[in-house]
């Protein structure tokens, strides 16, 4: 789990993955965007462990205090970015909010054989609430990737409300899609997957998928799209207002026993970060069945030392 | 990975002439260079490769000019995989700089573009960042300069560009995606653009091209205060999204930088529009999310296709409006 030169580094405190990320000089205390929680915890647990592990002559690194983490993305501009009021709906606020609620339409409804996508936003608009959080009431159209530009594209209204506490803390969602419960179910689909690897003997393990190329074989399509599912959680709950994720890749996927009769997978997924172009590793233990829909079970933030040149695994 | 190598080099064997080069498949740098060669020595007097300096791992970084003659004439520039990870960026430009000499003689509006105008093409800015790519992390970014005093490796080139640098938007911490590196054009890659821009003086347009987000964006990125020529570079953008659009009904959005996707300081386009280069443009191709960076490669020719016909408008319309 822990990066190839992790072991290395811990000896070289001026050069950890913690101390260079900390040479940031973002002043502010509140932790309001998840790169730098992520990277705050990453510091933490850090720190904790070498304090543990050093002999008494070494010292400490850097303590970890402040917000780390890479580019903080940049609301605080004076820029006239101000998110209250009507919103452009080809910009990027109303965008960000837009794919919040896209996460929480496919944790509800995504599966092996659906996975929603943004079409386009129509209107926007934001206000600030009590309690300090923004909401944004959205209107916009999502289409269901799995069948291609030729599926029709769905109406959603949502209202996504970023809270503005201390530590971040997961954005709210009300959704509604018009015709929802009228899509095609994949029903048979989803049955046919479920009967191929339920039996104990399955045992599907990959990586990469989809490889360097974009290749992604019919097989591995289902698990693909439950690894975007499942990711869909962490996106969810790891967005505000300076982020926006989407899944990269399907690093890896390994079957667990189950006895629960639920698909049990075992996922590394790779999600990009568009404002700060990093790209966050998350290992994830999800089920599945047609009946209970994709529930995720425990999540792990995997750092990756910049600087490697592979994820670790 | 044993699969992948023995059909790349039985790609980079298929590959001798243009006519067999496979545009619907992702090659290595060499591949490309060698692809570069042969469409310059299948068209003499229209193209020739231009050895603009070498990347910081020394690697020859090459522009290809389309010139039917005349001296420095106004000249359009296109740049694609600045960003090494963003694949389709390389492989359309690939069959871009293909199609422009395919179209030279048969398409009017190519063929009197080209009477009057010089194309620059660079199919890869970032030869060292997509060996890496190759070879490494299918995920790496930025340039592979050694950053002094950081264990971490590389500069965002796009960061690293004399336009509101250090500002807003990149990053001081060289382990960051979007680091900006020490100073403007610290990068050897970035440098060798600029040297050329100078050293020319006569471009009308600049383009550069990544993925993803299926977007068309005018300055700036450093400040979300309205260019001048706005208005005008608003409606050229809106009207070759149109032109992109009507082959596949693939939805592009246009604006700012700063808008549209997000503050960034140290942006090429900034600094060319900065110095008078009007029609500075940046595209993101496909796709929106759902493949990203790994856009499978029955992609790239739509994907090439497309962009044609939106870059297409922007160069004739140039074309049209001296300044």
């Amino acid at each position: 789990m822990l990066c190839a030169h992790w072991s290395r580094l811990r000896r070289v405190s001026s050069r950890s993955c913690c101390a260079t990320a900390l040479r940031s000089t973002h002043s502010s205390t509140r932790l309001s965007s998840s790169p730098e929680r992520i990277m705050k915890t990453f510091c933490s647990v850090w720190l904790l462990l070498s304090v543990v592990e050093l002999s008494p002559a070494q010292e400490p690194p850097l303590a970890c205090r402040g917000a780390a983490g890479p580019a903080p993305p940049q609301p605080e501009t004076a820029e006239d970015m101000a998110s209250t009021g009507d919103l452009e709906p080809t910009h990027y606020p109303a965008r960000r909010a837009a794919q919040v609620a896209l996460h929480y339409l496919n944790t509800r409804h995504g599966s092996p054989f659906r996975v929603f996508g943004l079409q386009q936003v129509h209107k926007a608009s934001a206000e600030d609430v009590e309690a300090g959080g923004r909401k944004y009431k959205l209107d916009f159209s999502v289409t269901d990737w799995a069948s291609g530009s030729a599926g029709p594209a769905l109406r959603c209204s949502a209202d996504v409300l970023f809270p503005r506490t201390e530590r971040h803390s997961a954005p709210d969602v009300k959704l509604r899609c018009e015709a929802l419960q009228q899509i095609n179910r994949t029903v048979q689909e989803e049955e046919a997957f479920y009967q191929k690897h339920i039996p104990p003997d399955s045992a599907v393990s990959a990586r990469d998928i989809p490889d360097s190329y974009g290749n992604m074989s019919e097989e591995m399509q289902p698990f693909w799209r439950l690894a975007r599912v499942a990711a869909s959680f962490i996106m969810l709950r790891e967005s505000s207002e300076n982020t926006e994720f989407n899944m990269v890749q399907m690093a890896s996927v390994t079957q667990q026993e189950s006895s629960e009769e639920q698909l049990m997978l075992e996922f590394v997924v790779l999600l990009h970060d568009l404002p700060s172009q990093e790209i966050v590793q998350w290992k994830l233990l999800a089920s599945w069945s047609p009946d209970r829909g994709v529930r995720v079970l425990q999540t792990e933030w995997q750092p990756r030392c910049p600087h490697a040149t592979k994820p670790p695994n | 990975a044993i699969l992948e190598k023995a059909e790349m080099v039985s790609n980079a064997k298929m590959e001798r002439s243009t006519k067999s080069f496979n545009f619907a498949a992702y090659h290595d740098l060499e591949t490309l260079y060698s692809f570069m060669d042969t469409l310059v020595a299948s068209h003499p007097n229209l193209i020739t490769k231009v050895h603009i300096g070498n990347s910081y791992e020394n690697r020859p970084m090459y522009a290809l000019k389309f010139s039917t003659g005349g001296v420095s004439r106004p000249a359009i520039w296109v740049d694609a995989g600045i960003h090494s990870r963003e694949w389709v960026t390389q492989a359309s430009a690939a069959w871009i700089a293909n199609q422009i000499a395919s179209n030279y003689g048969v398409d009017p509006s190519v063929t009197s573009l080209l009477g009057q105008m010089d194309i620059y093409l660079m199919i890869v800015t970032n030869p060292d960042g997509y060996v890496f790519t190759h070879t490494n992390n299918r995920m790496w970014r930025k340039t592979r300069s050694v950053n002094s005093g950081s264990s971490c490796r590389g500069v965002d080139p796009n960061r690293n560009w004399d336009a509101g640098f250090g500002g807003p938007g990149a990053s001081k911490d060289p382990c960051s995606e979007s680091y900006h590196g020490p100073y403007a054009n610290s990068e050897v890659e970035v440098k060798n653009v600029v040297d050329l821009i100078m050293g020319h003086g006569n471009f009308k347009s600049f383009i550069s091209i990544h993925s993803y987000s299926q977007l068309l964006m005018y300055p700036y990125g450093y400040t979300c205060t309205d260019i001048p020529d706005k208005s005008e570079l608003h409606s050229v953008g809106t009207a070759a999204i149109k032109e992109l659009t009507s082959l596949y009904n693939t939805i592009y959005q246009v604006g700012s930088i700063c808008k549209i996707i997000y503050q960034a300081s140290g942006g090429s386009i900034d600094w060319t529009y900065n110095i008078g280069i009007k029609y500075s443009f940046a595209f993101e191709l496909r796709d929106t999310g759902y493949y990203g960076f790994l856009l499978p490669a029955n992609q790239i020719i739509p994907t090439a296709e497309e962009t044609w016909l939106g870059l297409k408008y922007i160069m004739e319309y140039v074309c049209n409006h001296p300044y």
